[in-house]
């Protein structure tokens, strides 16, 4: 799986573009999305995901069950 | 302030802080910017430099944050190109956004470095007294480092005549210093709720610091540390630094006066201490718990509890982080990015220049109004006793030349046997629009400055008046469009000649409402 960013909720901070260490996030017509075949949930990099750490608003970068869970090579 | 350098001595001076004591020489003088306990209000009675640290004096005296008097004559902008933030406040909610309120982190518009500079030289060709560029979020500056430093260098390219400062939570600031120093930033504020962890974990859920979430204690424990480092490592380099505090009653109000202490002892220059906004519409964790704000009366005893520390400064609106021009009004709706595009600007530095010179002569002519009645009342016995607040309708310029139903706000200025000082100023809804007052806006207009003796207004209408002085408010219009401290410092006489005679009897005033919630600007 990958994260996602709930767009109605995200303030547009940017917060989180810079924290991520896939570089998976960036704006797109002024709201931020994750790319989720970047994006590895920040496994073998920290033990949380910096988005969630940074975001402002609770609750607004999940777990996109749409795709599979990330395995680690 | 010759006399004072001399008596700090060059010899006694450390190398490495030599500013930070001459600023505390300052503070315990009372030299400038938001009026000390001596009386005298203003930047000192003779308006000009002699009375503070001729550096300083130059770094303040046309920044309108950092100087009461500058505030009147001069206006500065904020630029919204810091959107991100590290650490979460429970009186923020970064999700609010309204065009109709004023409150720092609100914006309706994010900008672009370049947008941002474009914006700033047609606000300078519009308003020939805007002097400064803040950075003020809606975020945290040194949380976005790469926009607000290219802002800063394209702005001081353009328009190099524009003071630059940024308002910070002072997480990175250790890591910014020399580049804020590079950039001849000259003013920083540093938002300090607080010294002891303990407190600090009611007022911040977490912080990210190092690319870490830290909750609790350690969160607030890290914060404090660093932006104590900060502050002095600021103080070494000779920039000014004004420290913002929001009073959150029961939750660090008491504590406050510690934190005073602490900044001072750091070098800094100023004390801002704002009561809190809090209203559960804002969304925010204080909002939505229930947490008040102090009262007036609660706000002015903290304020003067730590005046006899430092100067403070009574004059802040709280404003957006995209405000623009003079402080207690916000143009902002008027150079929106699209307006901007349509505009054409011209930067001319000349007639800026004029334009300033015009505001100086100005300024000293307020100061030399009063010195007759300043003389007056130190001769007048009977005022020993009796102290008053004044209410006061003003467009600037330090005149009485508002209409009581045009004020969007009330300056409020102490009279005492000192002499008349500006203390605050509450907002008020318009109360007159559409050229009738509504009854319900009179209420809260009332309930304001239900602790004024008087207000003054340039006019006022029959009904308003009548109910004014039912409730014990001396509406009094006969000092119209004439110097705001002199024409108070003449009623203050009169009234305690009054009293005397045994024609009035003299009351104590009770306490005012801190106003919350949207501040609709004028349309």
């Amino acid at each position: 799986m990958a994260y996602k960013i709930i767009a109605s909720q995200c303030t547009a901070c940017s917060a989180c573009e810079p924290e991520c260490p896939n570089v998976a996030i960036r704006e797109k017509n002024g709201i931020f999305v994750i790319d989720p075949k970047k994006c590895t949930e920040c496994i073998g990099y920290f033990d949380e995901p910096k988005c969630v750490e940074v975001c402002p608003v609770e609750n607004t970068c999940v777990i996109d069950k749409a795709y599979p869970r990330y395995q680690a090579a | 302030m010759q006399a004072k350098t001399a008596f700090v001595g060059v010899g006694d001076i450390k190398p490495v802080t030599p500013l930070r004591q001459l600023l505390e020489k300052v503070a315990e003088h009372k030299g400038c910017g938001t009026s000390g306990g001596s009386g005298k209000a203003s930047c000192g009675s003779s308006g000009g430099p002699q009375d503070m640290d001729p550096e300083v004096w130059e770094k303040v005296k046309n920044h309108p944050c950092y100087s009461e008097e500058a505030h009147h004559h001069y206006a500065r902008m904020h630029v919204a190109v810091a959107p991100a933030c590290n650490i979460q406040c429970n009186y923020c909610n970064r999700k609010y956004d309204c065009a109709n309120e004023s409150r720092p982190g609100v914006m309706s518009e994010k900008l672009t470095p370049e947008q941002a500079s474009k914006k700033v030289l047609a606000v300078a060709s519009a308003i020939p007294q805007m002097t400064v560029l803040g950075i003020a979020g809606p975020g945290d500056p040194l949380a976005n480092p790469a926009k607000t430093f290219k802002t800063f260098e394209l702005i001081s390219k353009s328009a190099p005549d524009i003071k630059l400062c940024l308002s910070t939570n002072g997480l990175t600031l250790l890591d910014y210093v020399d580049t804020i120093a590079a950039f001849n930033v000259d003013h920083v504020t540093i938002t300090v709720n607080m010294v002891d962890p303990e407190i600090g974990q009611h007022i911040y859920p977490w912080i990210y610091y190092k690319k870490k979430r830290y909750t609790g204690i350690e969160a607030a424990r890290i914060l404090t540390e660093r932006q104590m480092q900060g502050l002095e490592m600021l103080t070494e380099r000779k920039i000014l630094c004004k420290i913002n505090s929001v009073m959150i009653p029961g939750i660090n109000d008491k504590h406050l006066v510690e934190v005073n202490r602490a900044v001072k002892q750091r070098g800094a220059f100023l004390h801002n201490i704002m009561p809190l906004i809090s209203a559960p519409e804002h969304g925010t964790v204080f909002g939505l718990n229930g947490q008040r704000g102090p009262t007036a009366q609660e706000l002015k005893a903290l304020q003067d509890a730590c005046e006899g520390e430092m100067n403070m400064m009574r004059h802040c609106r709280q404003c957006r982080a995209d405000a623009v021009g003079l402080l207690g009004e916000d143009r902002s709706a008027e150079f929106t990015s699209a307006k901007i595009e349509s505009m054409e600007v011209t930067y001319d530095a000349q007639s800026r220049k004029a334009y300033q010179e015009t505001v100086e002569r100005e300024r000293q002519a307020t100061v030399a109004a009063k010195a007759a009645e300043q003389e007056q009342l130190s001769r007048l016995a009977d005022a020993q006793a009796i102290g008053m607040l004044i209410a006061v309708a003003t467009k600037g310029h330090g005149k009485i030349n508002e209409h009581f139903g045009h004020a969007t706000e009330f300056q409020i200025y102490e009279v005492n046997a000192k002499g008349a000082k500006f203390v605050g100023h509450r907002r008020v809804d318009l109360y007159c629009q559409g050229g009738y007052g509504e009854e319900e806006s009179l209420v809260t207009v009332i309930r304001a400055i239900n602790d004024c003796h008087a207000v003054f207004v340039a006019k006022i209408g029959g009904c308003p008046k009548d109910d004014l002085k039912k409730a014990g408010i001396d509406p009094v219009e006969k000092y119209a469009h004439q110097f705001i401290e002199q024409s108070a410092i003449t009623y203050f006489m009169e009234y305690v000649t009054k009293v005397k005679a045994g024609e009035i009897i003299h009351q104590v005033r009770g306490d005012a409402d801190i106003r919350q919630g949207a501040y609709i600007a004028a349309a």
